[in-house]
């Protein structure tokens, strides 16, 4: 591969590509999305499925993506942009190059099978998932990306459950299964490293993967101002990891001595505040198997 | 098998669309297999192989994709071919909406099977004429011929810029799409004439960029259906156009929207669509030896369904028959529906039936049309004829004992 | 129909509003729903309570509020300044709540 030059806040491309959206205020999907274009840059292609960024982002005539963008089914993200990069290869289009932007549940729920499918032909394509860990377009529903404890419409907190009940699906390995070239998992709260990864991916002719997981101030229950800092936290206190996978072996880009407090990042968030310490306990015991397990495996 | 460039092949109705696809010079294929259209992605993926079709073939993991994929393809301004059946049009019917509204001249096959349950890979025209509301140009073709001008005559319609609708040629499962007929193939020069290469404002491009498939608030939403439906009204003269001028070319005319058969004097008028024509077509002949005023109308296309034409060719007609290979359960066959709904909209009061038959891969013989002209000519002299009436069932229907 | 490229900020970083006027004919409209990528007709600020204010004086140029912002307001303007595209702010705080040098106060925003 290429030596890439290392994407900092002084030489990243000042044009924003993602502008004037109807994104709640301290939207962390919506700066998942601006700073991936920001890398890729005007021959980007965003192919976005039903969810908050495309819900957002191009209501007629507010088009808030100044790059060629479009809005497929809910289920046919992948598969979209898989025509949409095959059509620009036919036509010789050089400098294009075909990114989706999908949420949580229109990637490892509804659009796991064409992403799937988009994999396995190695399309040309960039899949972002931007998991900010329910159906926040819908009005707060669980997807197979909510986490353990969380409070959903859909799982709601009472007597009988306290919020969902299953844990978070590993999409990161499962997309990896596929034996992709390139894959890894970011958050907004470690930006750097999230756009490099991006700038990495890129470089890589082919299908390649980065699920970042991004804030939700509505869906989650907290404020706007702390949507880049909770996803910091997130990272830190181990409930989620920083990881690459190519050449068939992945690797923990960050592997912290300590892990900062579960039950801080937890209080600090309306969608866990039924939780009891002992909920907390198991969390905590879920993150430590989860650790050992890469720990062991991905070094 | 390889299809070569020779002037006249014996192919199955699956390799005509096949040659007729090559002809049209699509970039991209995205298809998955369905039976009985798989000959068709059998016969396009060698020809990708072995050069003859210079197009990208893309293995989708499902019809949704595949339609998927061929609109993406179609919003960069390229040209896409996709084919199904069946269940497998069905689980794309998400997709057919999606881009018909989006306007991208997506043009795709689709053999008519039955639908489940119970399961059966035979011909029906139940999955087409179910999705008959999403916004797509539905053809249906009579013979392997057909089906191959079709192909090449669907991507000029559908790219028109008055159009700029997807295109669906529909066959008959099996009964077309397996039969072996001699067909004459155009020269690719003659094609690239009468087919010019595709151009669209509707895409995404590097010099003017596009962000496509938006939302609209009910402040706009209307408006962008009023076009959908007029761009659809407006493929009725740019389909006859088209069939003329391919007549002109190539020498072969199929009468625009609608082919009328002995229907200048005929007082019991048939009307059919897709194979079952062709049997027709000689149980007319045969009545007519016998004196009876008998005639045919060949539907080619029910959207945008040709009222003024077939209201016109059905003229003086006493009674009319339709053959419906299918039914909306608990009314009538759709294209019944749409004939009435047509002829109450005219001065015309003909007797109308309705002749539900072929389901599931039934066969329809000729006797079984020579009994549909004799209910008709029954009720024209008065006897009670069932205005919906399933035919060739092969056990007793009465309650009775 | 004017292009992506002539709806751009001065410096052609960030896309203006446009005056968009009501469609009187139905030829008016795009074929089907696509238009010019960036196009907007509104702007956002009515949505902000509180306003993002930068004090130059101890601003570092780090750039992080720059970095961070979701929808992409604060700009880089000369050598070492950020300044904020008040139309598009929606005033949700990140930057003043990520500045390593409080350099941004968020303040009541008094627009009518």
């Amino acid at each position: 591969m290429q030596n890439l030059q290392k994407i900092t806040p002084r030489n990243i491309d000042q044009k924003e590509y993602f502008y004037g959206h109807k994104a709640c205020a301290g939207c962390g999907c919506a700066l998942a999305v601006r700073l991936a274009l920001k890398v890729i840059g005007e021959g980007a292609f965003s192919i976005l499925p039903a969810g908050c960024m495309s819900a957002v982002g191009f209501i007629y005539p507010q088009m808030a993506f100044v790059n060629n963008s479009m809005i497929s089914t809910f289920p046919g993200a992948a598969s979209l942009a898989s025509g949409v990069a095959a059509g620009n290869k036919a036509l010789k289009r050089e400098g294009s190059k075909t990114v989706v932007f999908a949420g949580d549940g229109g990637t490892a729920d509804i659009g796991i099978q064409a992403l799937s499918g988009m994999i396995d032909r190695d399309d040309d394509v960039l899949y972002i998932c931007y998991d900010n860990e329910a159906y926040m377009n819908t009005g707060i529903q669980k997807s197979g990306l909510t986490p353990f404890g969380a409070k959903t419409t859909t799982t709601p907190a009472g007597e009988n459950l306290r919020g969902t009940q299953t844990a978070k699906k590993q999409l990161f390995e499962i997309i990896a299964a596929h034996n992709i070239k390139y894959a890894a998992t970011a958050s907004i709260g470690y930006y750097q490293d999230y756009i490099n990864k991006v700038q990495k991916a890129i470089s890589i002719k082919g299908a390649t993967f980065i699920h970042v997981a991004a804030s939700c101030p509505t869906g989650w229950g907290t404020p706007t101002e702390t949507s880049v800092e909770i996803m910091k936290e997130a990272v830190d206190c181990g409930l989620w990891f920083l990881a690459e996978y190519e050449n068939h072996k992945f690797t923990l880009n960050k592997d912290p001595k300590a892990f900062g407090s579960i039950a801080d990042y937890i209080k600090a968030q309306g969608r866990f505040k039924h939780l009891t310490d002992d909920d907390i306990v198991s969390i905590e015991k879920s993150r430590d198997e989860l650790w050992e397990r890469m720990r062991k495996n991905w070094k | 098998m390889k299809l070569d460039n020779s002037k006249k092949l014996f192919v199955s109705g699956d390799e005509a669309v096949a040659l007729g696809v090559r002809l049209a010079r699509p970039h991209v294929i995205s298809a998955y297999p369905i039976t009985p259209q798989t000959i068709v992605v059998e016969r396009l993926s060698e020809m990708t192989e072995d050069k003859s079709l210079d197009a990208d073939f893309m293995h989708v993991e499902s019809e949704h994709s595949a339609l998927s994929a061929a609109m993406g393809v179609s919003a960069v301004g390229a040209r896409a071919f996709t084919a199904t059946s069946s269940q497998g049009l069905l689980y794309m019917a998400e997709v057919l909406s999606y881009c018909s509204g989006g306007r991208y001249p997506v043009v795709m096959m689709n053999a008519n099977r039955a639908l489940a349950l119970p399961w059966s890979i035979f011909g029906d025209q139940s999955d087409s004429l179910l999705l008959l509301g999403s916004g797509w140009i539905q053809c249906y073709v009579e013979d392997a011929q057909e089906a191959l001008d079709m192909m090449i005559q669907a991507y000029k319609i559908a790219e028109h810029p008055r159009v700029l609708t997807p295109f669906m040629v529909n066959l008959d499962g099996f009964i077309l799409t397996h039969t072996y007929e001699l067909v004459d193939v155009p020269l690719q020069s003659e094609v690239d004439e009468f087919l010019p290469p595709f151009t669209t404002p509707n895409k995404m491009s590097l010099e003017n960029p596009m962000n496509l498939g938006f939302s609209s608030t009910p402040a706009d939403n209307l408006e962008f259906k009023y076009q959908q439906h007029k761009a659809m009204l407006d493929s009725l003269p740019v389909i006859e156009e088209v069939d003329a001028e391919f007549g002109d070319k190539f020498g072969r005319y199929y009468g625009g929207v609608l082919e009328s058969y002995q229907t200048d004097d005929a007082e019991l008028v048939m009307i059919t669509v897709g194979t079952i024509t062709g049997t027709t077509r000689v149980v007319v002949d045969k009545l007519r030896d016998a004196g009876k005023k008998v005639g045919l109308i060949k539907l080619r296309y029910l959207r945008p369904m040709p009222e003024e034409a077939l209201v016109e060719a059905i003229a003086d007609a006493k009674a009319v028959g339709v053959i419906d290979k299918d039914i909306s359960f608990g009314h009538e066959g759709t294209i019944f529906t749409n004939v009435n709904s047509a002829l109450s909209k005219s001065n015309l009061n003909p007797k109308k039936h309705n002749f539900i038959c072929g389901m599931g891969g039934r066969n329809i013989s000729k006797n079984d049309i020579i009994e549909m002209y004799q209910l008709l000519e029954d009720s024209v002299n008065g006897k009670d004829i069932p205005a919906v009436k399933f035919i060739n069932l092969n056990t007793c229907i009465s309650e009775k004992e | 129909m004017k292009k992506t490229k002539d709806m751009l900020s001065q410096d052609g970083n960030r896309p203006v509003q446009q005056e968009f006027p009501k469609r009187n004919h139905i030829s008016e409209y795009p074929t089907g729903p696509g238009f010019t990528a960036g196009h907007l007709a509104e702007i956002n600020a009515g949505w902000r309570v509180f306003k993002p204010v930068i004090d130059l004086e101890k601003c570092i140029a780090c750039y992080k509020c720059y970095m961070v912002c979701p929808d992409g307001v604060i700009f880089k303007q000369g050598e070492k300044e950020v300044a904020v595209d008040y139309d598009y702010c929606k005033g949700c705080g990140v930057c003043a709540h990520e500045c390593p040098v409080k350099a941004i106060t968020m303040i009541k925003d008094e627009r009518d």
